[in-house]
């Protein structure tokens, strides 16, 4: 880019540049919008119905896909058989190497309703005959998909650290910039409560707030609860950076001359202080979503979060509690792989938007 | 210093009043009480509840009171050392969590000392050694150990441990000595259980502090001070640990006072995995069945350890900067 291309570039822009040279966080905006597309469009994205159970094909093995049969391009995986060890007759599974599950793309399969609304069978991968069973990682102790309901369970877990990341940003704006701007005993008071709330152990308070909630409750309700018990005690470091942020402005030249000019309190902090810090909040909010993803995570883990029939990774790793079932299924710790990658992806992301966020720093 | 050390003392009462006082109305919150639960209990049972037993029970336990003044019980009692009586185990809360209690101190100390042994030298190597391989290699282990919650490796190693070396790594003493008194050989058996745990639980602790301290002494290394020591002829390794590093330190001591939160935190729930006779387990237990002492007194003690905690780093940090001290 020319010299003067660069000296008249928007803030946006100049922001852009500067985050696009972190490579790391290229891979890591990429991965991240990927996995909100799929947890988007988790029911034609899975190949199955995450709630379909099979008792005789409990704890099914992986299956390898294979791309090529021959010299041929055809997707196929071997169908396995149960089989009984000849020395200890375990039931065991062996793979099938006569019979092949051929796998298409945008097959017809199990029937969902995209969203609640539109209705489909329309599958974005598939065996090519509906009534076929393809595990490409493995079957629970119900016999369901894993894959199909790691796919799901990314609407829960990805989605609450959106919304909990949400109700932290409105508490932590508000009394991040009332301490920041009006600095004081405001100031005083909320340093006070966010000193308090830090020192607390976390997992034990949501412990004890997830606790409080019925046992009747129905999914939704729990969901919207876990995710305000985790942003109540989450909101404390984004209100930080902004009441930092706000403090840093207060004696800045435009400020003062937004005072001179007359403007209402408001005008300066929303009009003013709030864009200049935009880009600092976007960075900061980045960082706080894997936070509440491993929270969530956490909590549905220990049982007291999402529980079934609701989907998470974290209700999902609940299967794998104990040593028996990771002995006899280690792919049930697979929607674990799938929270170290998100959270991995969204840290990469966020420290190329930090760095990107002040684009005039070096 | 003595001082500021009884200053500090001083602000920290208020403040474990005020814990006290969140945990007690967070654990009054939930809907029902021991009896209610006891009561479901036994009618899931098929046993008939009686009304006046359950009454009885109420008035027995203090139940029917209302929470303040069940506080105050309770807060009296816990302040010359009686924490009340836990319904689901049937005896006094004190000899329930004096073992778990510190077990839970031992783990979170013996994790925070090597924290700081592994991430020191690792920070100090990745800032002097910057943009080698090795650096890359650490930094990539920091964000893998970031990103990875704890319990999810504590999963994988009880695969690994299964799978591999057919042991269970749960626990934190052989059968022999679960229920043994204190001895020496007690002692070898604990210390040969912990490292698991100590392990899993610092990862994470590990992998922030090296970031940190690689930061921080990046910052220090192109100070004019470096380069005056450089041409004076001070040996590169005195010239590092004598002037830059003890500078970079500062932060590194100041984290201590949420580290310990955080190491308090993931402890609860690596414990529930691994089944360690920690606070962990029997804490979830207590919050599920309303014991409320139970829980109330796990979680003022798992709370006043990092507020502790924060004292320390505070001590710690003034001892190391004066300017703190004096302020």
């Amino acid at each position: 880019m020319m010299a003067g291309g660069l000296a008249t570039a928007s803030q946006a822009k100049l922001t852009w540049l500067r985050f696009r040279r972190h490579r790391m966080a290229m891979v890591g905006l990429g991965i991240v919008l990927l996995m909100y597309l799929v947890a988007l469009f988790a029911e034609p994205v899975a190949p199955f119905n995450p709630d379909k159970s099979n008792a005789r094909l409990v704890f099914h093995p992986p299956q390898m896909v294979q791309f090529f049969d021959g010299w041929a391009f055809s997707p196929h995986v071997l169908a396995y058989r149960l089989a009984r060890d000849p020395v200890t007759l375990q039931p065991r599974y062996v793979a099938d190497g006569s019979r092949k599950v051929r796998l298409r793309f945008f097959v017809a399969g199990d029937p969902y309703k995209l969203w609640g609304l539109f209705d489909g069978t329309i599958h974005l991968i598939g065996p090519e005959n509906a009534g076929d069973t393809v595990f490409i990682l493995g079957a629970d102790r119900q016999g369901r998909d894993v894959l199909s309901r790691m796919i799901h369970g990314a609407r829960a877990s990805l989605s609450i650290g959106l919304v909990g990341v949400s109700i932290s940003l409105v508490l932590g704006i508000t009394l991040g910039g009332l301490s920041g701007f009006f600095g004081g005993r405001v100031d005083w008071g909320v340093q006070r409560v966010i000193e308090f709330i830090i020192s607390l152990p976390t997992i034990p308070i949501w412990l004890a707030l997830a606790a409080i909630l019925p046992k009747e409750w129905s999914p939704m309700a729990i969901y919207f609860t876990i995710t305000l018990i985790i942003s109540l005690v989450g909101w404390t470091e984004l209100a930080r950076v902004v009441r930092g942020r706000f403090l840093a402005l207060r004696g800045d030249s435009f400020v003062t001359a937004a005072w001179l000019d007359g403007c209402s309190q408001g005008r300066i902090i929303f009009r003013h202080m709030l864009p200049s810090l935009t880009s600092h909040i976007i960075a900061a909010v980045t960082l706080a979503i894997p936070n509440m993803i491993l929270a969530e995570t956490a909590l549905s883990f220990l049982g007291l979060g999402l529980k079934p029939p609701a989907i998470s990774w974290g209700a999902l790793l609940r299967e794998a509690q104990n040593v028996q079932s990771i002995a006899a299924a280690p792919w049930l710790l697979l929607p674990g792989a799938a929270v170290a990658l998100t959270v991995l992806a969204l840290n990469f992301l966020g420290d190329g938007l930090r760095d990107a966020a002040d684009p005039y720093a070096h | 210093m003595g001082r500021f050390i009884v200053r500090r003392l001083a602000g920290m009462v208020p403040f474990i009043i005020l814990v006290s006082i969140t945990v007690f109305m967070l654990i009054k919150l939930t809907p029902g009480d021991f009896v209610s639960n006891y009561a479901a209990a036994l009618a899931a049972a098929g046993e008939t509840v009686d009304d006046a037993m359950l009454a009885s029970m109420r008035s027995r336990y203090g139940l029917d009171q209302p929470w303040l003044v069940q506080y105050w019980d309770w807060i009296s009692g816990v302040a010359v050392g009686d924490f009340g009586y836990s319904f689901q185990w049937q005896q006094p809360v004190s000899g329930l969590i004096g073992e778990r209690m510190g077990l839970t101190l031992i783990l979170s100390v013996s994790t925070l000392l090597f924290t700081w042994s592994v991430a020191l030298p690792i920070g100090v190597y990745s800032a002097v050694r910057r943009y080698s391989i090795g650096d890359y290699l650490f930094t990539f282990i920091g964000f893998v150990g970031l990103a990875v919650p704890g319990f999810l490796l504590a999963l994988v190693l009880m695969y690994v441990g299964v799978s591999v070396f057919h042991a269970d790594v749960g626990g934190l003493f052989s059968s022999a000595y679960a229920d043994a008194p204190w001895s020496w050989a007690r002692c070898v058996d604990l210390a040969q259980h912990l490292w698991i745990p100590i392990i899993i639980l610092g990862t994470s602790g590990a992998a922030s502090l090296i970031r940190i301290m690689r930061a921080n002494l990046l910052d220090q290394l192109h100070q004019p001070y470096v380069d005056t020591a450089r041409a004076k002829g001070l040996s590169e390794f005195t010239l590092l640990v004598r002037y830059p590093i003890r500078v970079a330190l500062n932060p590194f001591v100041s984290t201590l006072g949420w580290v310990l939160p955080n190491l308090v935190s993931g402890a609860v729930i690596i414990s529930v995995v691994l089944n360690l006779p920690t606070a962990g387990p029997l804490l979830l237990q207590a919050l599920l069945g309303q014991d409320q002492y139970l829980a109330g007194a796990f979680l003022l003690l798992l709370c006043s350890l990092t507020v502790i905690g924060t004292l320390l780093s505070d001590i710690l940090l003034a001892l190391l900067d004066p300017r703190i001290r004096f302020q």
